[in-house]
């Protein structure tokens, strides 16, 4: 089992490289506001992964407060972007 | 936006309290009692005060065959989400990027706005599609391989499947 | 049973963080916004939804209130990300970044045509 969750995360880590180097390079803000998105789901999984190493319940709550923050967020960004804003 | 009759408020009043009650049990996740008197009184109010914003439908959505119209549109999504996520991995994993984009448009037949919002939502995690806008009843595609820009055929090939399940729920 | 569980929690957790890493690659590598987004926004969809039920399907042993939680987190994600992802696409098309097209046809840019229509009749 434990083996599964080191492949799990290092997976996991990879893909949040990836994404942050396209959040530092990206040509637009379009570009880093995509990256940023794709972060925050990376992240919401993330914790919920280490409240199962941790056993700790209050790991899934905080997991959904980032997941809803991050959601307006990026929405916020969208529309100031559009210029609606 | 036009004037709601009583009968219309109280559905959607019943309605938006029972989805604030199943919410409410599956966050807290206990059935002691006063967790449950709580729950009533709050989603309640809250039901009250979101009349007009956040309910959409009659009651005769919780119809047995609407119902099971919905679990049908679950599977046929769920099968959906996974093709896609095959034919993202093949463009991703191959050395030579093999995609053809462009935006295409059709035309839909849904009336409401909550069930183009269903369509637009299932539109962008089904294989190689993002919609962009929907200006009345018009969707705008960004489809990452066109295989035809004709707005009858791209309506075929993208929408129908979960269209022809909605127009029997919505 | 919980052996069942253990066997189902894991094989979630491995395709779940495959799925997140393809869709960090996915970002990574496509040309331009619109692909990224149809990359990222799929991929971290199946990959968190799978990634997350996995973790409550290990838990629900010890715990059943980790597999409902876990379903709340799992239909969030499903609903939001498709919604953010329709609204940086507008945002981008009515900042002029106009989607790169490949091939020779000249319809492949249906919107282009609505996008300025509806300009004029603001600037009227």
């Amino acid at each position: 089992m434990i083996y599964i969750i080191y492949i799990s995360f290092s997976f996991m880590i990879v893909g949040l490289l990836l994404a942050a180097i396209r959040f530092i390079k990206g040509p637009t803000a379009g570009d880093r506001t995509v990256a940023l998105d794709t972060l925050t789901t990376i992240l919401v999984a993330g914790l919920v992964l280490l409240g199962y190493v941790f056993g700790r319940y209050i790991y899934l709550d905080v997991a959904l407060v980032y997941g809803v923050l991050g959601f307006i967020g990026v929405i916020v960004i969208a529309r100031y972007l559009e210029g609606a804003l | 936006m036009k004037e709601l009759t009583f009968n219309e408020k109280l559905e959607r009043f019943i309605l938006n309290w029972l989805f604030l009650m199943i919410v409410w049990v599956a966050f807290t996740t206990s059935f002691a009692v006063a967790e449950l008197v709580t729950g009533a009184i709050v989603s309640m109010i809250i039901s009250l005060l979101s009349i007009r914003m956040f309910t959409c439908c009659k009651l005769s959505i919780l119809a047995p065959k609407r119902i099971f119209y919905m679990i049908v549109y679950f599977f046929v999504f769920i099968i959906a989400l996974i093709k896609a996520n095959f034919d993202v991995a093949r463009r991703v994993l191959t050395p030579s990027l093999p995609i053809n984009p462009g935006i295409v448009k059709f035309k839909t037949k849904l009336k409401t706005d909550y069930s183009k919002m269903v369509l637009a939502n299932s539109i962008t995690l089904t294989p190689g599609t993002l919609s962009v806008d929907i200006i009345d009843d018009t969707f705008y595609i960004h489809w990452i391989d066109v295989k035809t820009t004709d707005p009858e055929k791209a309506y075929k090939d993208i929408a129908w499947q979960f269209e022809k399940i909605l127009l029997k729920i919505f | 049973m919980s052996m069942v569980f253990e066997i189902i929690g894991g094989a979630l957790l491995l395709i779940g963080s495959i799925f997140l890493f393809l869709g960090g690659l996915g970002i990574f590598r496509m040309p331009d916004v619109y692909n990224r987004l149809q990359a990222g926004t799929k991929a971290t969809t199946l990959g968190g939804m799978s990634l997350i039920l996995g973790v409550g399907f290990l838990m629900v042993e010890t715990n059943w209130a980790w597999l409902v939680k876990a379903a709340i987190i799992v239909i969030f994600i499903a609903f939001s990300n498709p919604i953010s992802s329709h609204a940086l696409a507008r945002a981008m098309y009515k900042r002029k970044r106009y989607p790169i097209i490949t091939s020779k046809d000249e319809n492949m840019d249906a919107y282009r045509e609505a996008y300025e229509n509806e300009k004029k009749e603001e600037d009227a």
